[in-house]
């Protein structure tokens, strides 16, 4: 059934974004990486994991929040064929932090879609990034920590709308940045940001 | 489709055996003519392609091949002889003429239905890249639904089912008024007016102009007989028609490059588009017309006398330089001000039907006025044009 599943609805999403994706100064590859994405509507994750090469799609998993993913059979049931990775937005403990989740899920194969925004925003604009990236780039410094620009897509379907306008989108990744020695939080954090936005301006 | 042809096939040759009397060679001769075997198995298709049609059909599909192959071998020479952006731009165009082309025939050939489907998709697909490139905002979102999925599939549907009087004035009149009414009930007020413009403009554009095409195949018209000088019914094929005006799009499309780059001196408008001149756009129109007289006198493919496919190659010219000079002003003007917000390489589509979009209302509407079975003012004036050049 998944079998099924998964290239149609790559399909649908491709066709539904008709995005084009460019890879500025870097290429596909299946190492282990994270990708990190401005978010701004509900099938960023979809439409960016599918215009990911088969064999690295396979390999990525997108995270989400569990709240959302939770509401109704269909989510439910997207969410186990895309095998996102759950995170619990309310429930963030110590002992239990989404971030060693992460890395505990991801060993040493797979790579992640994140949004590190924290949720979709409606004005165009990026928004500042929430701290996990840092704190993922720490725990595992071999990541490669890929940004991406997804254009347009907020207008194929805004937030709050259900009926997609097929539009077509850009998705740009761009070439990966690392945790410097000596980068604090706060540093690290504009500087992702900044390369994300950088890749909106490239032509 | 397929089934029936073979079905007419294993009949005409089942009449060979149930006819003895007949040779072979003349059954022969009628395998060749096989517009008349089409006509057989599938009255619709025989209807809409004539002798002439496929005559003019091979024509182009095989002068497009050579093109195809011509600059294909240009490629191969080394850049010093010519320059390698006009080879470049030149390959491209034969290719999208080829699979114009190509994709037209075929859809011809299975049904006249398949055809209006086939410009409902290019419609569909230029409107998705012209509402692209214009700026939208959040409060556009239901609107723009309407009109990518209700109002592009109504308008040919209405084509196809052949209604003249709701499909020429569903865009203009309903969904124009449809358009900033639904916006007003978002409660966006931001710029409202230049947003509903846009939506409007690409809707009449993309959708509403190019429909005009593949409704040239419902056209009922009347030809002048050169003999009689009376009007008669026309029996030729429309699809001939529509092939003759897409080719003649296409010819004018090739002569106002080929002038710009061997002629051009006096730009029309730099700002807007640095390539286009005054001599590529005279140029081009007196070509065209010069070609659709020798296309129209060898294979009639249209229901025009020689000067008649003159004049109205003349016009698809003039409109097809029209449109894709406001094409190109619509482009210069989202790069300057918004750049940065127009997704690249994404006009693929728009960019090669905005001269067919221009040139097909008005070839629609122009035979449709002169030629057209019931009306009696355009056949008075045809009559009068053929009588007064007659009597020279």
């Amino acid at each position: 059934m998944k079998q099924i599943t998964v290239p149609v609805l790559a399909a649908i999403a491709k066709a539904l974004s008709g995005a084009t994706v460019r890879w500025v100064d870097c290429e596909p590859d299946t190492c282990q990486r994270i990708y990190f994405a401005n978010h701004t509507s509900h099938l960023d994750a979809l439409v960016l994991w599918s215009s990911l090469p088969r064999n690295i799609r396979s390999l990525t998993r997108p995270v989400a929040a569990v709240d959302y993913w939770q509401g109704g059979p269909v989510r439910r049931y997207m969410a186990s064929v895309f095998d996102l990775l759950m995170i619990d937005r309310k429930k963030i403990k110590v002992h239990n932090s989404p971030i060693d989740m992460m890395i505990r899920e991801i060993g040493n194969t797979n790579s992640l879609i994140v949004f590190p925004e924290g949720g979709r925003n409606t004005t165009g604009e990026i928004g500042e990034f929430k701290s996990g990236l840092f704190h993922l780039a720490k725990k595992r410094p071999d990541l490669e920590l890929m940004p991406v620009y997804i254009d347009n897509l907020n207008r194929v379907m805004p937030k709050g709308e259900f009926l997609p306008v097929p539009l077509l989108s850009c998705i740009s990744i761009g070439a990966p940045i690392f945790l410097e020695s000596g980068e604090n939080k706060k540093e690290f954090l504009k500087k992702a940001r900044e390369s994300v936005m950088n890749l909106k301006e490239t032509e | 489709m397929v089934k029936s042809l073979v079905k007419g096939l294993i009949k005409q040759s089942l009449l060979v055996h149930l006819q003895p009397k007949s040779n072979v060679l003349n059954h022969l001769t009628s395998l060749a003519n096989w517009p008349e075997i089409l006509a057989i198995v599938a009255p619709q298709q025989a209807k809409l392609l004539d002798k002439w049609t496929i005559v003019l059909v091979l024509i182009v599909l095989v002068s497009l091949t050579i093109l195809l192959f011509i600059g294909q071998m240009l490629k191969r020479q080394p850049e010093s002889h010519v320059d390698p952006a006009i080879i470049r731009n030149f390959n491209k165009r034969v290719i999208s003429w080829l699979t114009i082309c190509a994709l037209l025939v075929v859809a011809l050939l299975l049904h006249k239905t398949v055809t209006v489907v086939l410009f409902g998709f290019v419609s569909f697909w230029a409107l998705r890249e012209f509402i692209t490139m214009t700026p939208t905002r959040r409060g556009d979102h239901r609107t723009l639904f309407w009109v990518l999925f209700g109002f592009t599939p109504l308008q040919y549907v209405l084509v196809g089912f052949d209604l003249y009087s709701i499909f020429s004035i569903m865009i203009p009149v309903y969904a124009s008024l449809f358009i900033p009414a639904r916006i007003a009930f978002t409660g966006d007020h931001k710029r409202f007016l230049e947003r509903t413009a846009k939506i409007q403009f690409g809707l009449l554009i993309c959708v509403y102009a190019l429909s005009h095409a593949p409704a040239l195949l419902n056209l009922d018209l009347v030809t002048l007989n050169p003999s009689s000088g009376q009007l008669e019914q026309w029996t030729g094929s429309t699809a001939g028609l529509l092939f003759f005006f897409i080719v003649m799009v296409q010819i004018s499309d090739m002569l106002h490059f080929v002038w710009d780059r061997l002629f051009g001196k006096h730009v029309i408008a730099a700002t807007v588009n640095a390539t286009k001149t005054w001599e590529g756009l005279v140029g081009s129109a007196c070509c065209t017309s010069v070609a659709a007289m020798l296309i129209q006198s060898v294979l009639p493919v249209t229901p025009f006398t020689w000067y008649g496919a003159g004049f109205m190659a003349l016009l698809i010219s003039v409109m097809a330089s029209s449109g894709s000079m406001t094409m190109s002003a619509i482009k210069r003007d989202r790069r300057v001000k918004d750049h940065g917000t127009l997704v690249l390489g994404h006009a693929g589509v728009l960019d090669r039907i905005d001269s067919l979009c221009f040139a097909a209302p008005i070839f629609f509407h122009v035979t449709r006025f002169f030629l057209h079975a019931e009306n009696r003012f355009g056949k008075s004036v045809v009559e009068t044009v053929a009588q007064l050049l007659g009597s020279v």
